[in-house]
Order: C-alpha cells, then sequence, then structure tokens
C-alpha cells in the first residue's frame, strides 16, 4: 500500500514541477503572433502547394499581412476568396485572370526519335546525359518531373510526352521551374490554341526528328481571323496571348503536322495517331 | 587479311543504341552475390549446430529461412511491390535468426521469428536497404522480451546424435561461475548448451575470416566490439573476480562471436566510414560489457547491436573525411 | 625518383580490354571525300569562323580563329571546298554548328606555318605561341587549351605527361608511345622549355611495358624522366597523377599550378613537336577504334571530321549490334545516338560496347557496403551524397563535397545495387553551379 502511495505521490509532484517549469517557459519564452496570420490562413485553400512562392499556405499568409504579396497571388484561390483576404486585411487586391500551363511539345514515344535510355528515369537527371536522349534537341523528354512536381495531378505523361490537363490545372507555375527544357509556360486560361512545338530549328530538321513539329507553314497564320493571332518567330508561330484566335482555327487551318491542338482535345488524347 | 573478301560491311543500327551516363561498363557484383557470400560465412558454423545439436539444428534453420522467404514474398505481394527473396537478404536474414534460436525451438517461434524480423524488422522502413536496426537481431530481442522462458532455456550438445533432445536448464559460462559450466575448449569448439549459431566460436571465426579476407566487412567492427568486451571484462575480472569470469570466456560464450562478425557488421545498419566502424565496434563493446556484468541480463550483444543501429546514422554523420585535397584549402584560406 | 611503381588512394581494377587493339600499329585513314569539322572543340569559348560557304582551302588553312585566350584556332583537315556550314550531331547528343569541306582529293597543305627547328634556342614566349597557334588541346579527352595551361600564374616546378591511358580499351596513347617515343619526348622537352623548367616527367600505367621501354631509351637524350605507375583507374585523372607522381594534393576547386605542375597529354605533347618541328596544326589524331563487336579492331590516324560510320567501317563493320557507341572510353565516354557524330580533337576512342558487358542501371536499394567510399579516389562519400541528390537536397550533397567529385564513375563501376551514382552526381553538380549562379545574379 505505501507503495502505490509513494509511487502516486512522486508521480503528481514530479508533474507538478514539470507543469509549473513549462508554464513559465511559455510566458518567460512566449512568442508575439499576428492573430490576423491565423485568420487568413484558415481562409486561404490549404493545399499547402506552394504555387505562391511560399512554403505553404500559413508562410504566404503571413507574407500577404506583412502587406508584401497581394492575396492574389495564390493560384488555387478564386477571385472572390481573395477579395475576401484583402476585405479583411482592409487592403485592395488586384484582380488577376486565371492562368494554365502548356507543355509547348507535341512529340510523344511514337511520334519522335528516341533514343533507347538507360538511367535515372527523371528529366533533370537525364538532361545532363546526351540532352535527355531524344532526336529533338528542345522537346519533352518525358520521364515526368513536372507530373511529380505539381500538387494537383494536372500533368499526365502519355506516351511519353508530359500533358497538362487544363480543368485540373490551377497555374500555379510549380511544373515550369522544374523542366530543364523550359517547355512549360503559363497562359491564359481562356485561351484554347496552342502550338505544341519548340523547336528553332529548320523545318525540315525538324520533320527529320519528330511527326508532329511545327514546320511553320503559314497555314494558321492565313485561316485566322486576323493575321496578328498567330506570331511566327523564326520557323515557329506562336499563339498571340494578347489576341488570341478562337478555337475553330484548329479546324479551319488544318495543320499538318497537328503541331497546332486545342488544349482541352490535346489533354484528350484527340489528336493522337492523326500526324501525316 | 586476304579472305575477307568484299563482304558488306555492317554498321550498327544507330536507333538501337542505347544512351545512358558513364561509366559504361561495370563490375560483376551484386547484391545476391554479397549475400551469397555471407551465407557461405555462415556454412561452418551452420554445420557446427547440425554436428553439436543434431537435426533438430536443421529443422530450425529451414523453418526460419522459409518462413522469412514467406514473410517477405506475401509482403512485397500486399505492398505490390516486385519479387526480392532472390536477392538473399530474406535468407540471410533467415539464417541469422535460426542462429539465434535453441535447437529446441517450437515452430511457431520460428514462424513467429521470422514475422518479426521480415516484417518489423526490415519491410515495415521500406526493405532491404532502408531498415535501421539488423532484423533478426530485432525479432531475438522481441521473442527474448516476449517469451523469456523459452528463449533462454538451451538444448544439451550431443555431438554427432542426430535426433536426441536433452532441455538443460540456463546456466550460461557468464555467470559468475563460468568456469564450473564448460571448459574452455568446449568453449570454442562449441560443445556447450545455447543458440545454434553462438557456440561454436571456431566456425564463427572462420566465417567471419573469409568475410573479411572478402572485404564484405570492414574488420575493425569485429576488432573493435571484442577486444573492447576482452579489456572491459577482463579489468572487471582483475578487480572483482567474483563478480565475472576471465575476459576468454567473454569473448568466447555467448553471441560476442556471431554478433561480432555476422550481426554489428551488417552493412545496411552499421556505419560506412572506417573511423565510425571503430566507435561503432567499441560501443557494442562498451554496452554488451556493461549488461553482461552489471544487467539483469546475462547476454547483451542483442541489445548492445541494436542500441548502436539507431547510432549509426549519427556516426556516419560525424566521422565524415575530409575529401582528397581539403587540407590545402584550409591552408591556403588561413594565409 | 625510384623505380618501383607509383599510386594513390581508392580506385577500381576494371578489366582492361586493351588486347583488343593494343597489338595493331597505327594505321593512316585513307582520305575521304568528305569531313564534317565540329566548330567547338574545346573547353572554353568557340573559335570564330573565318571561312564561308564555297570558299576553297588548302590542308592546315585556319578555318576559325581564336576568339579569346581560353580557345584554340580550328584548321581544315584537307584541301577542298566548304561545301556546308550548319548543325551536326555533337559529342554530347546534342546539334552544334559544323564546317562541312568537300574535299578535291588532292591533300595539298596550305601555307603553313614556319617550322621551328632550332627550338632549343628561341625565345619560350615564341613556342607558346606556336602551341595556340596551332589550335593544341588537351587529347586525352577534356580538350582544354595546351596554352592556357602552359601560362601558370603561380610558380611551377614539374611537368608531368600524362600517358597512363587508364581507360580500359583504349590503347591510342600506348600505340603514340610506342611509334612516335621520339615525339613524345621532344613535345615534352619542348614543353618543359616553354615553362622554363630543365626536365619534365612522363607517366606511364606499367600495363605498357614496350612503351615505357622504348621512351627511357630516348629519355636520356632529352633529359626527360619516365615513371611507371600502378595499374589503378583513374591513374589518368590530373589529381590522382599528380599525386602518384609528387605525392601532392591538388586542392579542391583548383587547378594543378596550385601544387606547382602542369600536365599534358603524351598525345597534345607529340601535337606539340610536330607543330614546331613541321609547322603543321593540330588537324589530325590517333583514336582507337575497337570494342568487342568490331570485326578488325585497331587504331587510325584520322582526320577531324571523319564521321564515325566511316570509322567503323575501316574498322571492318560489326558482326553483331553493339549495345552502346561510346566516344571515348568506357569509363568516362559519352554514349552516342547517331554514327553521324564526327572524330574531335580529343576523340581519343570510338567504342562500341557488346550487350553482355554493358552496364545497366536499376533501382535497386542502396545497402551501404560501403564499397563506393572506398573506391572513391577523391575520399568524398558517394552514398551518402546519393541520398542527398535523391532527396533533391543539394545543399546537403554541396556540404559532402560533390563539387570536388571528378566523374571519374569509379563508385558507379563497384556498385553492387548498380546504382546510377555518377549521373546522381553530375546533375547535384548540374544543379548546384546552376544555383550559384542565379545567386551571383542577385
Amino acid at each position: 500500500m505505501t507503495i502505490i502511495i509513494t509511487s502516486l505521490l512522486f508521480a503528481a509532484i514530479l508533474g507538478a514541477l514539470l507543469a509549473l517549469i513549462i508554464g513559465a517557459a511559455a510566458k518567460a519564452f512566449a512568442v508575439e503572433i499576428d492573430p490576423r496570420i491565423e485568420t487568413v490562413t484558415d481562409m486561404l485553400p490549404g493545399a499547402n502547394c506552394g504555387g505562391c512562392g511560399y512554403a505553404g499556405c500559413a508562410d504566404f499568409a503571413k507574407a500577404i499581412v506583412g502587406e508584401t504579396v497581394p492575396p492574389t497571388q495564390c493560384p488555387v484561390s478564386s477571385p472572390e476568396d481573395a477579395r475576401r483576404i484583402a476585405e479583411y486585411l482592409g487592403i485592395t487586391a488586384e484582380e488577376k485572370e486565371k492562368a494554365v500551363a502548356v507543355v509547348r511539345c507535341s512529340g510523344g514515344r511514337s511520334t519522335t526519335l528516341r533514343s533507347p535510355y538507360n538511367g535515372i528515369t527523371d528529366c533533370r537527371s537525364a538532361v545532363v546525359v546526351a540532352g535527355g536522349a531524344k532526336g529533338c534537341d528542345y522537346g519533352c523528354i518525358g520521364f515526368g518531373s513536372c507530373a511529380r512536381a505539381c500538387p494537383f495531378g494536372a500533368i499526365e505523361i502519355r506516351d511519353g510526352l508530359a500533358v497538362v490537363h487544363p480543368d485540373l490545372c490551377v497555374g500555379c507555375g510549380k511544373c515550369v521551374d522544374t523542366c530543364p527544357k523550359n517547355l512549360i509556360v503559363l497562359v491564359p486560361a481562356f485561351v484554347d490554341v496552342h502550338v505544341y512545338c519548340n523547336s528553332p530549328e529548320k523545318g525540315p530538321v525538324k520533320r527529320k526528328v519528330c511527326k508532329t513539329a511545327c514546320i511553320a507553314c503559314r497555314k494558321c497564320v492565313k485561316a485566322a481571323d486576323s493575321a496578328e493571332q498567330m506570331n511566327i518567330k523564326g520557323f515557329l508561330v506562336e499563339t498571340n496571348y494578347s489576341n488570341p484566335p478562337l478555337p475553330d482555327l484548329v479546324e479551319k487551318a488544318g495543320c499538318p503536322t497537328t503541331a497546332l491542338r486545342q488544349a482541352s482535345r490535346h489533354a484528350a488524347g484527340e489528336y493522337e495517331g492523326v500526324s501525316k | 587479311m586476304s579472305d575477307t573478301e568484299p563482304k558488306a560491311v555492317q554498321l550498327p543500327d544507330a536507333t538501337r543504341l542505347v544512351v545512358s551516363n558513364s561509366p559504361h561498363i561495370r563490375g560483376n557484383d551484386s547484391i545476391s552475390k554479397v549475400m551469397a557470400e555471407v551465407l557461405i560465412a555462415l556454412l561452418p558454423a551452420a554445420l557446427a549446430a547440425v554436428w553439436f545439436f543434431g537435426l533438430h539444428a536443421l529443422r530450425v534453420m529451414a523453418l526460419c529461412t522459409l518462413g522469412c522467404i514467406a514473410v517477405e514474398e506475401i509482403w512485397n505481394k500486399c505492398a505490390k511491390r516486385p519479387s526480392s527473396w532472390k536477392d538473399g537478404s530474406a535468407v540471410v536474414t533467415g539464417l541469422l535468426l535460426a542462429m539465434n534460436l535453441s535447437a529446441g525451438a517450437p515452430w511457431w517461434i520460428c514462424i513467429l521469428g521470422s514475422l518479426l524480423a521480415i516484417g518489423l524488422g526490415k519491410q515495415i522502413f521500406g526493405g532491404l536497404g532502408y531498415n535501421p536496426f539488423n532484423p533478426a537481431l530485432v525479432a531475438r530481442v522481441a521473442l527474448l522480451i516476449g517469451f523469456p522462458q523459452l528463449m533462454t532455456s538451451w538444448v544439451a550438445p550431443q555431438p554427432g546424435a542426430w535426433t536426441a533432445l536433452d532441455a538443460m536448464t540456463g546456466a550460461t559460462p557468464l555467470g559468475a561461475s563460468g568456469a564450473a559450466v564448460a571448459t574452455l575448449k568446449d568453449l570454442f569448439i562449441g560443445n556447450v548448451g545455447g543458440c545454434l549459431g553462438e557456440t561454436s566460436a571456431l566456425a564463427l571465426l572462420i566465417g567471419g575470416a573469409f568475410l573479411i579476407v572478402r572485404k564484405r566487412i570492414k574488420w575493425q567492427v569485429p576488432a573493435a566490439f571484442i577486444a573492447t568486451v576482452a579489456l572491459i571484462s577482463g579489468l572487471v575480472h582483475h578487480v572483482n573476480p567474483a563478480l565475472t569470469p576471465p575476459a576468454i570466456y567473454h569473448v568466447f560464450a555467448g553471441g560476442l562471436m556471431i554478433g561480432a562478425f555476422f550481426m554489428a557488421t551488417d552493412m545496411v545498419t552499421s556505419p560506412m566510414t572506417v573511423n565510425g566502424a571503430l566507435i561503432f565496434g567499441v560501443g557494442c563493446g562498451l554496452i554488451t560489457s556493461v549488461i553482461r556484468i552489471w544487467g539483469g541480463y546475462p547476454e547483451g550483444v542483442s541489445f548492445s547491436i541494436l542500441f548502436m543501429n539507431a547510432l549509426t546514422p549519427l556516426i556516419d554523420r560525424y566521422t565524415i573525411g575530409k575529401p582528397f585535397g581539403y587540407i590545402r584549402i584550409k591552408k591556403e584560406a588561413a594565409q | 625518383m625510384s623505380d618501383k611503381p607509383r599510386k594513390f588512394k581508392g580506385g577500381v581494377h576494371p578489366n582492361d580490354s586493351k588486347a583488343l587493339s593494343a597489338g595493331k600499329p597505327v594505321q593512316d585513314a585513307p582520305l575521304l571525300d568528305k569531313y564534317t569539322v565540329i566548330i567547338h572543340q574545346n573547353i572554353g569559348a568557340p573559335p570564330e569562323l573565318v571561312v564561308k560557304k564555297g570558299d576553297v582551302v588548302k590542308k592546315g588553312d585556319l578555318l576559325a580563329k581564336a576568339s579569346g585566350f581560353v580557345s584554340v584556332p580550328l584548321h581544315a583537315p584537307t584541301s577542298g571546298t566548304v561545301s556546308l556550314i550548319d548543325k551536326c550531331p555533337g559529342p554530347a547528343c546534342v546539334s552544334v554548328p559544323a564546317v562541312t569541306i568537300t574535299a578535291d582529293g588532292e591533300d595539298a597543305w596550305g601555307d603553313c606555318l614556319e617550322p621551328i627547328p632550332d627550338w632549343p634556342n628561341t625565345d619560350p614566349a615564341i613556342l607558346k605561341q606556336r602551341v595556340a597557334d596551332a589550335g593544341i588541346v588537351g587529347m586525352g579527352g577534356a580538350g582544354f587549351p595546351s596554352h592556357v595551361k602552359l601560362s601558370p600564374t603561380k610558380p611551377i616546378d614539374t611537368l608531368i605527361l600524362n600517358g597512363a591511358e587508364c581507360e580500359p580499351y583504349l590503347t591510342a596513347d600506348h600505340r603514340l608511345m610506342l611509334e612516335q617515343a621520339e615525339d613524345v619526348v621532344l613535345g615534352a622537352a619542348i614543353l618543359a622549355r616553354i615553362l622554363g623548367l630543365k626536365t619534365a616527367v612522363i607517366g606511364v600505367e606499367e600495363n605498357k611495358p614496350d612503351a615505357i621501354a622504348e621512351l627511357k631509351k630516348l629519355a636520356g637524350k632529352y633529359n626527360v624522366t619516365v615513371q611507371s605507375l600502378h595499374v589503378n583507374y583513374p591513374q589518368g585523372a590530373e589529381k590522382q597523377l599528380i599525386y602518384a607522381l609528387t605525392g601532392r594534393e591538388v586542392p579542391i576547386g583548383g587547378l594543378p599550378m596550385d601544387v606547382g605542375c602542369v600536365v599534358q597529354n603524351v598525345a597534345s605533347a607529340a601535337a606539340v613537336a610536330e607543330a614546331v618541328l613541321n609547322g603543321h596544326p593540330s588537324i589530325e589524331r590517333i583514336t582507337t577504334v575497337t570494342g568487342e563487336p568490331l570485326v578488325n579492331p585497331g587504331n587510325w590516324r584520322f582526320r577531324l571530321g571523319t564521321p564515325v560510320s566511316k570509322a567503323i567501317e575501316m574498322a571492318g563493320g560489326v558482326s553483331v549490334q553493339p549495345a552502346k557507341l561510346l566516344l571515348g572510353g568506357p569509363m568516362m565516354g559519352f554514349a552516342q545516338n547517331t554514327l553521324d557524330v564526327t572524330v574531335m580533337k580529343n576523340t581519343s576512342g570510338i567504342l562500341l560496347i557488346p550487350v553482355e558487358t554493358a552496364s545497366q542501371y536499376t533501382a535497386e536499394p542502396c545497402i551501404r557496403c560501403g564499397r563506393c567510399v572506398e573506391a572513391c579516389p577523391m575520399d568524398i562519400l558517394p552514398a551518402t551524397i546519393s541520398q542527398a541528390v535523391e532527396n533533391e537536397r543539394f545543399d546537403w550533397a554541396a556540404q559532402l563535397n560533390v563539387l570536388a567529385c571528378i566523374e571519374c564513375g569509379s563508385c558507379s563501376y563497384i556498385c553492387p545495387s548498380h546504382r546510377p551514382l555518377n549521373q546522381q552526381f553530375k546533375r547535384a553538380k548540374a544543379e548546384i553551379m546552376a544555383a550559384r549562379r542565379k545567386q551571383q545574379k542577385k
């Protein structure tokens, strides 16, 4: 009996002592936290994707409260969410249009020349060996570094090619930095027509290694409603994102290599095997 | 060469040329080769066990090995991982586990041990290469704590008698009256009661020497381990002979030999650097001696190795050597 | 120096496979009708093109002039017409600019550089300028401009000629030392004069006893010493060679001149002798074409711009499909995916690796056996760095001195788990350097 009482007493005294020390320490070393940070964190999506450039939503909230960044920098929040945060903090938030990522390459395994590769299946590691072992020096390596970086699962690797699903992409831009070939760009989400090629080489050189390269034949430029809708840069055509063409341009132009694609239909895999 | 008449010269097919990083050739070493050599090194000890404990030893070894392979494969199936028993690591774990059991161990102890070794000791951390603790020792210690009676009742050695099975009490040569339990010669040859693998110091030494010659283990680990145990037990015996038997008993009795040569040297769970290996061995020796001499258990090898396993990442981190050309940089910076 | 072979710490002993071509004397490759010369053949700035399409050039004429100090000129490998200036496959599987010369078949020399027969009494600066004008680079593999190494900013007391040729399969330097021993030794003496030294030491691995004997015969005449080296890869790596011969450690991130040494390849030395005595620029080199799949492996003297397909044809083609085509040796060479790549100043070997011995990388886990730690000649911890890279912790990798890695591949060679360590380190180095450049810009 005495043993039980002693041990209970001992435990109780020990507990009380520790509680006292912890309590004193909490008072002595207390860190002031702006309560608004917590509120703002709650108003953010909580995905901790890092798309804003900060280490998670709480860190971003700290930056917003410190007024160094606007709440619209969160690529996931809707404009309403951002406005609500801005209202709560009493700051003004500029409207930001939604962006999506586009991988400017259509050279899948079946359409591009590729050598058998043996090594780390990661684009940034593969690129130090023979530039990714592709026939085209500029195209998608297809080992999915971008897909792994995407916090929203919006990038699929299909037939050795990274394909963005525009409906899942929130435009956070995390993939942009991971691509060693700098293939990924953020574009306004409402534009659906893109040129899926990034090679500045001459047409015949490109065609030799890739069936779906843009050969700058200008068909799309001519078919567009106005000439400014598609820009020609060297041997490559580009959508003019400040004056974009309508989605029906793809049908009208009849791109011979299918480098000109609608993002939504590209994601659905509708162009596979179409190239002549 | 005139006999090679204008035959069309054949060029390689460029589209089938594999692109990869250098080096483009490599040594013919592989994980299964490493494991095979460990198994070869364990062979003398296994044969000694069969000689002293008969077919019962064989039964325990077979049960543990097959058990480990089975657990590994079932786990791989469930985790949807490719089959991996062929790399031999599960076989090694199984055999080492058997070496840590008594010849009289019931079948369910062997199976439970396999489950603990492969499941709790290895696969739960992600499989080969990721386990922080030696799997066979995890199983042994778990069984020792769970079934202390079963795990410390040995079978008397009966050289050459194939089927006899005489239980004997748990007197150990590591007790204060060590010399009364077994002669030194019996200890060295293995003619004493104990686990399958820890009895014959001779067989273990042969296996250990093989591994050291083949550079599969770092000699620093067993050397530091055994030397530390010998030193401490020798000192304590010198000061107080009633407390513990002489150093030579400590070295040849119990699990020290198998622990030092086969358990502590497990590549995955011991330090990679040479200095780290020394620290690791000394640490194992210290803890073993303390447990053996003053602790509640007669044997402390397993606990000491597991404890040092936990320290391995730390040891590795603090024993990183200076790279080639490093010292000069420092000197120059000082100038 | 004693006759005992010198060695360094670490390293591996791959099967050297040199017997395939070691006994084959160097043959002059027949004149081709077309040469595609890659413009950027050196480390440093690419030379500036001075010819245009349609120009007629003579053998040895300037195609491109050096565009800075760390740059070398490029010369025409034969006489003919510049027919095309376009991109062609480069040694790293990425297209690079190149000049195509359609040969006129005459192979006539143009106005060469003036020979300097009286080199022992010539101003070293003139000799150095000749090395630069002849476009000589490190022909062992790196392609670093030789004249830059000859312009040290720190005091030099030792000139080392690298004849280790530690890469398996390759025998180009071996044949060179055997057949042109005089050129090598002469080159060594000229290089020593440029550096203001009395003597030079030629380091040769002891698996080439005939070459060592040949060099030793001439060594006394030109006051050079020949030192045999232990057979151990990477014995020919600059830092390891210096350590083996002098016991000095080149600091990490430092250069051989930091420890008073200059290292030149033996082939570069022979090219220096050729440039000084005959006035011929660097337009050809000895290259080993070898590998088990080849019908007739051997050593050839190729002009720059010879396509690999032609070289393989000269070696009788292949009897079976090889797994890999490499430029350079099997330990550090570059895998190619086309036969159109051409011979450059630093192409020491064209190697076909059979399917059986080609290394296959797998994702087997590290079992922490520590063999890579033993093998690493730079004394870093490949296994730990690999872990850091796998977790994309490049800061940690940098702390573990991944930048000291010389990419010799010993760790990948020895690894029982067949892990692609070397590739991980290459990536880590690239990422760390990129991050540093970014920081500097800020």
